[in-house]
């Protein structure tokens, strides 16, 4: 038992260095992520479509699919799980880590490209380096989805609104015959400078378990 | 409290005091000397003095002064001081390093100085019962109605600390200090007491949100920053008047007969008096919300809701003895958003303006008078220790309190404060105009120092607004302060705001933390499910549904035109088109406005006769409702892409300015992204066509030369045909004054869509090619089949296949059309250019007469 738990919490260690997360995170997102695999050691993406809480969010598909990406992992590896470990959990959950008062300008400026990464890795599906206006207007498509009677046609003229800009943006002179593939991870980061990612996409990591507080919700 | 007859003017000396709900006296918003010499003399008698003592007969003139005295001196000073603020702001060197209410309160002193000169006594000044009843409601209204609530409940927390804790932490030690320096023999002689300095404390605690907004919308830190320092100025000034009624109930006691149970007494007061207010507050949002869902049939009226029941909040709680201030504050947050979907658009930027107008008119008085009460001989006493003290403790005490708070907080937020946007907002606690009138509600009986106080509040007041005020600018500079991004959003940064907002969501959810945004989604459910039930009219909500339609109609509204074009050509049905197609971009500008009805006018005149008789493209676009009316459309495609797209939070990035409105930037962007679109199609079929010489512009636009700027020189193909068409665009992109204008408008677009491929440049798109199919983008062509619902012409979509001959014939009806002498100069050499391209077409005659009207 001893051993054991020593072997855990050197895992942990481990994962912490990796992660940035804190022990007492990694122990509460552990429970967490055995709470939704149900005890299992591996998360399939039935796990997460199962979570009743994720049930309304519109781009609950791009989430999912993000956990099961292997570009999210650090390890310049291309494709998808099908299952995840709580390493793989974990290190997805790493990108939305806050900053601390501690954080250098170098640190901060790597967590922002990270998280840009990250969220330009959910628009880009086929991983082509660009996200073209068909994996666009998806985005734009489903995160409208939930909005009711929104039809097709209209989310399609925002996405082509919105790409019409980046391509505006990024490429002021295009010569006559220039055809806008996509938005570059180089554009998506000009695009976005204004939306102080750094500052922005993180949620609050408690110390403390707060799993057992909505539990009666979240087991699937 | 005092019971006075309607017509008596409000004496100096007595202090009208903000709980005195008896009082009535409003008549007098500028207290007058004269009068306080002579109470007798009230107005009604003057009324009738006016009327003539002695009849001898009908006088034909009679020279009436006492009897309109006082709302003409009234009406006088607010055009002063109006003035005032417009001399200041012609000078924009010298408001671009003092900020305005530091130059108004400069103003303030040169204007008492003139009066003290003619009088040799103080005559004008502010009085509490005028600024807190007709002058502050209004700047809190507005700053409660403007909130940008997402930012501000983000940071409630951060906000409340600072507001309550800091705001008690400030009073006490403040007057704690003051009174351990008197026992020290600091300042001399004063009868002061422990009790007396805490009430003096609790008056200067407060930083003030008129000062504070005044200084803050200059520089443009960023929004976090901004929304702390804000919100705090707004929430303790409720704080700092409830601990203020506190003390000044404490001295009437008397320092003996204050035991634990008053002490208790008075802290329960201060949380009842907290939130009954903000209770009440939130009551009359609810009830304004609920107002605006029926007054459909009165909306001319209806903006006077919201200020009148934000006014009755004020009024209710004040009466009720709550914070009136938090009140109106709440009010104006709860309702934002119900009003704004339930009334009808041009009553909302009615709402807007109005809320505009009177909160920078206040605040300008507000400085103003300040200024001149300052010249007042009776009011100085001197003393040195006290008042530099005041001024080093209160500088002092704001930075320990504003450190030692952000440093708790610091452990408990996701995003810490950094140091230096905690120095700009110790450097921001500026004191103002509710101190003064605190200060000046003191009761002599009760406190002998009271001119002390004034006085010592006058310094500290025109310490921190105008020399911190006047340094902030520099020292943001210097520190390096993170800023907000000027300009607004691209489209797609609103989308991916949205996505943030889920996506947050869904990782709470999924790494089971019930976090921030958790909380934030479950209220929105909740709101959503019930309070716009409740709160919003039916057709506001199903609007929010279909805004997207809308937004698609827009679309095809503009795939009509594009499909009517064809029809204008070789006709001079254009022209009706044309009146249309400029009276549906009504955003003219002051100059534009002067050059457009004109043509207006003339071509609807010269071509009556020849209008169709079936309205083809009808689609409300000529209805020539008042200029500057959006047509419903748009109206509606704000409310929706606002509800689907722009939720984000920098949507609210509208720093809170009390001058500088913009009428919703958003509507401007669906008009923009609408008008990117159209251009982008009317680029597409006529670039590379015509050889036509840029034309002259017929107005002062603003980006006269970026035509002839284009990189490509592409522009310079643009054919006269949609010339006017596309200054119009320009011109509006102009007036959205954003950051699109870099993007857009510097550069007309050239990109066209293609369904399912990514934007290719249009400039060859096969426009030569007579094929309609062809040269409708894909998209556009599904518009066009949707088109049925909206009954396009027959004839529109009879003509759709364009020739390129038949495009020509377009220009010079086009030219005739505006028949401005400039574009008669511009004919000229087009008509070179054209022979040069080797393009037979022959003009054709130009269209009847048009130069008539010129």
């Amino acid at each position: 038992m001893g051993a054991s738990q020593t072997r855990s919490e050197h895992k942990y260690q481990d994962l912490a260095d990796k992660t940035g997360f804190s022990l007492e995170q990694i122990t509460n997102l552990h429970k967490r992520f055995q709470q939704l695999s149900g005890n299992e050691d591996t998360l399939s993406r039935q796990n997460l479509d199962n979570i009743p809480a994720l049930a309304n969010n519109p781009i609950r598909n791009q989430i999912i699919e993000a956990f099961f990406d292997k570009r999210n992992q650090h390890q310049d590896e291309v494709g998808s799980f099908n299952e995840i470990g709580f390493e793989q959990f974990l290190m997805v959950m790493s990108h939305f880590r806050p900053p601390t008062l501690k954080t250098t300008e170098e640190e901060k400026e790597a967590l922002r490209k990270e998280k840009l990464r990250f969220l330009f890795n959910m628009h880009d599906t086929d991983n082509d380096g660009t996200i073209t206006l068909v994996e666009y207007r998806k985005v734009v498509e489903e995160l409208l989805s939930k909005s009711g009677a929104i039809e097709q046609e209209t989310a399609k003229a925002i996405a082509d609104a919105a790409m019409l800009e980046v391509a505006s943006t990024n490429v002021p002179d295009m010569a006559p015959d220039d055809f806008y593939e996509g938005i570059t991870f180089e554009h998506f980061e000009q695009i976005l400078k204004g939306l102080e990612m750094e500052s922005r996409m993180h949620i609050r990591f408690l110390d403390v378990d707060t799993t057992t507080m909505r539990c009666g919700k979240s087991t699937s | 409290h005092t019971h006075r007859p309607t017509h008596t003017h409000t004496h100096r000396g007595d202090t009208a005091h903000i709980k005195g709900v008896t009082r009535v006296n409003g008549d007098v918003a500028l207290t007058h000397q004269e009068s306080r010499l002579n109470p007798s003399k009230s107005n009604l008698n003057q009324t009738e003095h006016g009327h003539g003592s002695v009849i001898t007969g009908i006088p034909i003139v009679t020279f009436k002064w006492h009897h309109v005295e006082t709302p003409y001196l009234v009406a006088l000073w607010i055009l002063v001081a109006g003035l005032g603020k417009l001399v200041i702001e012609a000078n924009h060197h010298v408001t671009s390093v003092i900020p305005e209410s530091a130059l108004l309160i400069c103003f303030g002193f040169i204007l008492g100085g003139i009066i003290w000169g003619a009088d040799k006594v103080q005559t004008f000044k502010l009085t509490p019962t005028v600024f807190f009843f007709y002058l502050l409601p209004q700047i809190i209204l507005d700053a409660g109605y403007s909130m940008p609530n997402k930012l501000f409940f983000s940071n409630m927390g951060a906000i409340l600390i600072y507001a309550v804790i800091g705001t008690c932490w400030n009073a006490a030690s403040l007057g704690l200090s003051l009174w351990g320096c008197h026992k020290g023999g600091a300042m001399g002689d004063l009868d002061l007491g422990l009790l007396q300095y805490l009430l003096f404390g609790s008056l200067m605690a407060a930083v003030d949100p008129v000062a504070v907004i005044a200084v803050f919308e200059q520089v443009h830190v960023n929004e976090v920053l901004f929304i702390m320092v804000f919100g705090e100025s707004l929430l303790n000034d409720g704080v700092t008047v409830v601990l203020f009624n506190v003390f000044d109930a404490f001295v009437s006691l008397g320092g003996d007969k204050i035991d634990a149970v008053e002490i208790i007494k008075g802290i329960i007061s201060f949380f009842v008096v907290a939130f009954g207010g903000s209770l009440v507050g939130f009551v009359f949002g609810l009830l304004i919300s609920l107002l605006t869902r029926c007054t459909k049939n009165i909306q001319i009226i209806e903006p006077g809701f919201v200020f009148v029941l934000g006014y009755l909040a004020y009024l209710t709680a004040e009466m009720l003895s709550l914070s009136a201030i938090l009140s109106i504050v709440f009010c104006g947050m709860c309702c934002q958003k119900y009003i704004n979907s339930n009334m009808d658009e041009r009553s909302v930027t009615t709402v807007r303006y109005v809320m505009k107008v009177l909160a920078n008119g206040s605040e300008t008085i507000i400085f103003v008078f300040l200024g001149i009460s300052a010249i007042d001989k009776e009011i100085w006493v001197w003393n040195t220790g006290f008042i530099l003290l005041t001024l080093l403790f209160v500088l002092v005490y704001r930075f320990i309190g504003v450190f030692f708070l952000t440093w708790i907080l610091n452990k408990f937020r996701l995003v810490p404060v950094e140091l230096i946007d905690q120095v700009i907002m110790s450097y921001g606690g500026l004191r103002g105009a509710v101190a003064y009138g605190l200060a000046v509600m003191l009761d002599e009986n009760k406190i002998k120092e009271k001119n002390l106080m004034v006085s010592t509040t006058l310094i500290v007041v025109y310490f921190t607004v105008i020399l911190q005020g006047i340094t902030m600018k520099p020292l943001v500079n210097w520190l390096k302060v993170k800023r907000a991004a000027v300009g607004e959003l691209t489209l797609i940064e609103k989308v991916q705001d949205k996505v943030f907002d889920h996506m947050l969501v869904a990782i709470e959810d999924i790494s089971g933390q019930i976090g921030h945004n958790y909380m934030r989604d479950k209220w929105n459910n909740f709101e959503e499910k019930w309070m716009t039930c409740i709160l919003m009219k039916p057709s506001a909500r199903k609007n929010r549904d279909y805004v997207f339609k809308v937004f698609h109609k827009l679309n095809l509204k503009d795939a009509m035109r594009y499909v009517t074009e064809g029809e204008r050509r070789g006709s001079l049905e254009f022209v009706r088109n044309e009146t249309a197609f400029i009276d549906f971009k009504k955003k003219f500008d002051d100059d534009f406005s002067e050059v457009m009805p004109d043509i207006m006018a003339d071509t609807s005149d010269d071509y009556s006769d020849t209008r169709d008789p079936v309205p083809s493209v009808s689609l409300e676009m000529h209805e020539q409702t008042m200029n500057g009316m959006r047509p419903l459309e748009d109206v509606n495609s704000h409310h929706l892409l606002q509800q689907h797209l722009y939720k984000g939070r920098k949507q609210h990035r509208h720093r809170y300015s009390r001058s500088h409105f913009d009428v919703n930037k958003d509507e401007n962007e669906v008009q923009e992204i609408f008008q990117r679109t159209m251009r982008t199609r009317l680029e597409s079929f006529k670039s590379g066509k015509m050889g036509v010489a840029p034309l002259k512009h017929i107005t002062k636009h603003l980006k006269k030369d970026q035509q002839q700027k284009m990189p490509n020189g592409k522009s310079l193909d643009k054919s006269k045909t949609y010339h006017s068409g596309d200054e119009d665009f320009e011109f509006s992109e102009g007036d959205s004054a954003s950051g699109f204008e870099a993007s857009a408008s510097s550069f007309p677009m050239r990109v066209t869509y293609r369904a399912g491929a990514g934007i290719e440049n249009p400039a060859f798109m096969p426009d030569l090619d007579p094929m309609a199919q062809v040269q409708i983008p894909p998209w556009l062509a599904e518009a066009e089949v949707d088109s049925s619902m909206v009954a396009p012409s027959q004839r529109a979509q009879l003509r759709l296949p364009w020739t390129p001959s038949n495009l020509r014939r377009l220009a010079p009806l086009r030219i005739s059309a505006h028949s401005t002498d400039s574009f008669m100069l511009a004919d000229a050499p087009a008509a070179q250019q054209r022979d040069n391209d080797q393009l037979p077409p022959p003009p054709p005659p130009p269209a009847p007469p048009h130069g008539d009207h010129m």
